[in-house]
């Protein structure tokens, strides 16, 4: 039978934990799930193939956050990422993972994965952080993912691809019981139950419509497309600091990284259109992206990635990494621009909006243990709270989940869920394949990206919101009640929509909760354009509850790491002054 | 409403005089995480069925004939 075609279908299995996506959290959690209990049942559950999906695709270049002893400590560390975030952030679990991280390097190192060292045989830590060093390049980064293919084989990890989780299943007390999937590429539903559920589903990339118009032409892999966040969500999890954006720099209409944590370390710049630098540090906060925001709209733009002043050996150096890994299409596009690196510097420019706490700090709240709110559902990666998590991040913390996953699914047996709530997604789910006319999910997804650009790209503007808000609403209403899905794929598009558009959805009411100003451009509401320490020194948990959409503040957990009051502002000071 | 085609220009191109799919390779297809390559019931070749690439080169990288090129989507070429 001909792939694409619809299969009207519904198959059950169950396993002990069960992990979705496996890019890069979610292959670690799954292992060490495994590795705590050989005997347990893993399942890793992904939309595309494990072998090739998530951000690291293709590789990395290097670690962004790596502490390693001698370069860096876990409590400078701490500190470094809670001066970064503005405050808001809950130490414990940042803290665990400076703990924990160097362990990973050196299990990574293990796969074969290698790192910088330089000639005394120590770890080549390069400096791009406002205060501390924790960059350590990869010599071989475009293997990380056959490395830990290698390693989910060896354990015997159960792996089904081209399922897309759709749904989460609880019991009646609130436990988690399983998830709904449907086969990409037939329609075909399959529940799974479970005793315990990681999300590692990545970040919400297609929220924002890039400047080049091209759908998938997004910063993060465009597979990102939030559904993690939309499960959680419509499972009752609690969701931490939406409105606290993720938006990048980037090479112009390229939309992927330029990369200043690649060539930075080398000599490289970002300079405006005067050949100056105009910010302090290159790493991504959000005071950084408003002074670079700033400068785009000054006339000192465009702004440039400058390192045509560097030896040719070393251009050639980060020319190489950087049309190798990660996005090794650089190399393609800027050799059809005429752009060479010897010659001209970069244009870059800023992404369209996203939810991720690989750069941010927004995301499915959880503590130190990589638990939700849900009793047996986890979280890790970029779609986890745990702020600027970037890949290492994600390997450390979906280690954390999938030991505490197995811990607990090893002291519970299956919960018990309503088989209505199965019928209820399934009629959800198959919608757009029974009716015979409608609108396509590739319309509907345009449309709600081009409003989620026109009304909540920073500043972000009440009166902006309030309307982006009703014209989400209006789309909303002709996705529920008109998109039409002609084959499987179309359907897994129409199911991503979905989730596109409860990410919008959950933009703007974080955003609009959220009555001040706080990391720099990412949440920047000109109607509340002061920091307000006094009310809103807190996280803010978005939830649904009885079937509403519900914001609430949440204390910042005491620090673990005091802070000095004269470091609080470190990161406020990005814009390089005048010196007399 | 009725619903017409619309043309675009698709980034992925695929040779079918080095491409094996007509002897049972199916790799492309396998690992593109966006699902966009399938095998032509026509010419039993590796194509580009859905302009929807985010232009990361697995299938490109992955094809063991070269059969397969990554082009920028031309939008933002």
């Amino acid at each position: 039978m001909a792939l694409d075609q619809i299969v009207d279908g519904l198959s059950e299995v169950s396993c002990d934990v069960l992990v979705i996506g496996g890019g890069t959290a979610g292959p670690m959690a799954a292992l060490k799930a495994k590795l705590k209990n050989p005997k347990a049942n893993v399942v890793l559950l992904e939309k595309a193939n494990v072998k090739r999906s998530g951000a690291i695709s293709m590789g990395m270049d290097g670690l962004n956050n790596a502490v390693i002893p001698g370069y860096a400590t876990p409590e400078q560390y701490t500190k470094e990422i809670t001066i970064a975030n503005d405050g808001i952030v809950d130490q414990k679990a940042v803290y665990k993972y400076a703990q924990n991280c160097y362990k990973i390097v050196e299990e990574l190192d293990s796969f074969g994965i290698r790192f910088l060292k330089n000639e005394n045989g120590d770890y080549a830590v390069k400096k791009v952080h406002h205060i501390g060093s924790y960059v350590l390049p990869m010599p071989n980064g475009e293997t990380v993912k056959k490395a830990l293919y290698r390693q989910l084989r060896r354990a015997r990890i159960l792996i089904s691809n081209r399922y897309m989780a759709t749904r989460l299943l609880k019991s009646s007390d609130g436990r988690i019981a399983g998830a709904i999937s449907v086969n990409t590429r037939t329609a075909e539903m399959l529940v799974i139950k479970a005793k315990a559920v990681i999300l590692c589903m990545g970040a919400a990339g297609r929220l924002g419509l890039p400047t080049s118009g091209y759908m998938f032409g997004t910063y993060e892999n465009a597979a990102n497309s939030g559904d993690g966040y939309a499960m959680a969500y419509h499972a009752g999890a609690a969701l931490a600091n939406l409105e606290c954006y993720q938006i990048n720099p980037l090479i112009k209409d390229y939309n992927g990284p330029a990369c200043a944590y690649v060539a930075g370390p080398f000599g490289a710049f970002t300079a405006n259109n005067e050949g100056s630098r105009f910010i302090e540090c290159d790493y991504w906060s959000g005071q950084m992206m408003l002074e670079f925001y700033n400068e785009l709209l000054s006339g000192k733009g465009p702004v440039f990635l400058q390192l045509k002043h560097l030896h040719p050996n070393t251009i050639e150096e980060i020319e190489t990494t950087l049309h190798k890994v990660e996005r090794p299409t650089r190399g393609l596009f800027q050799q059809g621009r005429g752009v060479d690196y010897r010659k001209e510097s970069i244009e870059m420019h800023i992404s369209e909006i996203g939810f991720c706490s690989g750069h941010s700090a927004s995301g499915v709240f959880v503590d130190d243990n990589a638990r939700t709110t849900v009793p047996g559902l986890y979280a890790a990666g970029d779609m986890a709270s745990v702020p600027h998590n970037y890949m290492l991040g994600a390997f450390t913390n979906g280690a954390v989940a999938g030991i505490d996953a197995m811990e607990f699914a090893d002291s519970h047996d299956f919960a018990d869920f309503d088989a209505a709530d199965v019928a209820k997604e399934r009629d959800r789910v198959m919608a757009p394949t029974k009716r015979e006319d409608g609108i396509p999910p590739n319309q509907v997804e345009y449309k709600t990206r081009r409003l989620v650009n026109d009304y909540l790209q920073p500043p972000k503007v009440t009166r902006k919101y309030e309307l982006g808000m009703r014209r989400l609403a209006e789309t909303r209403q002709d996705m529920q009640e008109h998109m039409i899905a002609r084959n499987a794929h179309e359907l897994l598009r129409a199911l991503e929509v979905q989730s596109i558009m409860d990410c919008a959805d959950m933009a703007v009411h974080a955003s609009l909760y959220r009555e001040e100003s706080r990391w720099g451009l990412y949440h920047w509401r000109t109607d509340f354009p002061e920091k307000d320490n006094e009310n809103w020194f807190c996280h803010t948990l978005l939830s649904k509850q009885d079937g509403k959409m519900t914001s609430e503040k949440r204390a910042v957990e005491p620090y673990v790491v005091p802070i000095a009051d004269d470091e609080k502002d470190l990161y406020d000071k990005q814009r390089i002054r005048a010196t007399a | 409403m009725p619903l017409a085609s619309y043309q675009t220009s698709v980034p992925v191109v695929v040779d079918d005089a080095k491409c094996i799919a007509d002897k049972g390779c199916t790799v492309c297809v396998d690992v593109c995480p966006l699902d966009v390559l399938r095998i032509s019931d026509m010419t039993n070749k590796a194509y580009m069925a859905y302009d929807e690439c985010w232009y990361c080169m697995p299938c490109e990288a992955d094809c063991p004939t070269g059969a397969v090129t990554v082009n920028i989507p031309y939008l933002l070429r």
